[in-house]
């Protein structure tokens, strides 16, 4: 029984191998390529509109509107990074349809990469935001001893983030190869049906935490905010009171 | 009993015991969960989209500790490094 798709080795030279994670990938980044140079001819500015434009543009105002809903002041900033995040999970999880196919989100590798990037790009936001010497002090932020609490939870986060979906998505396959030996019959099917909306609510969550970390490095000023937010209803209940 | 078979009962053993607890905290989180956002969808009808949101997000959130717990069974039985390390050793 193999717990990950960088089992299956295709092709090996040396060191070198090509597995199914890499393999995989590479066809998503196929997919990626040929449909954004295609849906890039149809697109135009005037109001007769092709459908794939439109669905484009639903995919992107929601990304931009989630984006928006976690704090982030400027979406379109983040667009690049965290919409192809969304977008690259997801399609790698949905593509576990088609037969023969090995979600690469499957393998701690790619998860693991994946949440380097997230890793790499909440100082690079950060410091673009508030500046190097701003960035650093927030990581003393209610006193210096919490400076390596603070260094800790960024890493283990990182991890967190990566065995989450890893774990998820491996444990989708696995079921469903439990299922094919005691009930090979219906229930791989529902399985599949199951891991098809843990896949879509795991790219997610992938993409939301991602922006609540962006967001919560580049906000300033952000503990001023609660406390009035935390003054306000108190304000507001006590006349309803009397 | 040599050291292959005492690997071998204890990372069964521990893989069960791994699973099990791993489930009982998640579960009884996720019945809260999703008992207090019952009580908030009859309460704010209106509010819907966003208590169903957050509640999805917060599941797979509680749920990635039962996750953890997967995978380190997982690696005890099928991938045991410590198995594999005396496999090898036994080999030579």
């Amino acid at each position: 029984m193999q717990l990950s798709p960088d089992e299956i080795v295709y092709w090996q030279l040396g060191a070198i191998k090509l597995n199914a994670t890499i393999l995989f990938t590479w066809c998503l980044i196929v997919i990626f390529f040929i449909s954004a140079k295609i849906l890039e001819r149809s697109l135009r500015q005037t109001d007769k509109r092709t459908r794939w434009q439109n669905a484009l543009e639903i995919i992107v105002l929601g990304i931009e509107k989630q984006i928006s809903s976690v704090g982030l002041s400027n979406p379109r900033q983040y667009m690049g990074f965290l919409g192809t995040l969304f977008l690259f999970v997801a399609l790698a999880n949905l593509l576990t349809v088609i037969p023969g196919y090995e979600p690469p989100t499957g393998s701690l590798s790619t998860t693991l990469s994946l949440a380097l990037c997230v890793f790499v790009a909440v100082p690079y936001y950060g410091i673009k935001q508030r500046g190097l010497k701003d960035y650093l002090a927030s990581y003393t932020q209610p006193t210096i001893i919490m400076l390596p609490f603070n260094v800790i939870g960024e890493i283990s986060r990182t991890f967190a983030l990566a065995v989450r979906l890893f774990g998820n998505i491996m444990s989708g396959t696995m079921i469903i190869a439990i299922m094919l030996l005691i009930a090979p019959f219906i229930f791989p099917i529902v399985m599949t049906a199951l891991g098809l909306l843990t896949g879509m609510v795991q790219a997610y969550i992938f993409f939301i935490l991602a922006s609540v970390y962006i967001a919560a490095a580049t906000s300033v000023n952000n503990t001023q905010t609660l406390t009035q937010t935390h003054k306000s209803p108190q304000l507001i209940k006590q006349p309803q009171e009397k | 009993m040599d050291s292959l078979t005492i690997i071998a009962v204890t990372s069964i053993i521990t893989a069960g015991i791994t699973i099990g607890f791993g489930a009982i905290g998640p579960a009884f989180a996720e019945g809260r969960a999703v008992a207090n956002a019952l009580t908030a969808l009859a309460q704010q009808p209106d509010a819907s989209s966003t208590i169903t949101r957050t509640l999805f997000v917060g599941l797979a959130m509680i749920e990635s500790t039962a996750i953890y717990c997967f995978v380190v069974t997982m690696i005890l039985l099928f991938s045991n490094p410590f198995w594999n390390y005396f496999i090898t050793q036994s080999g030579n």
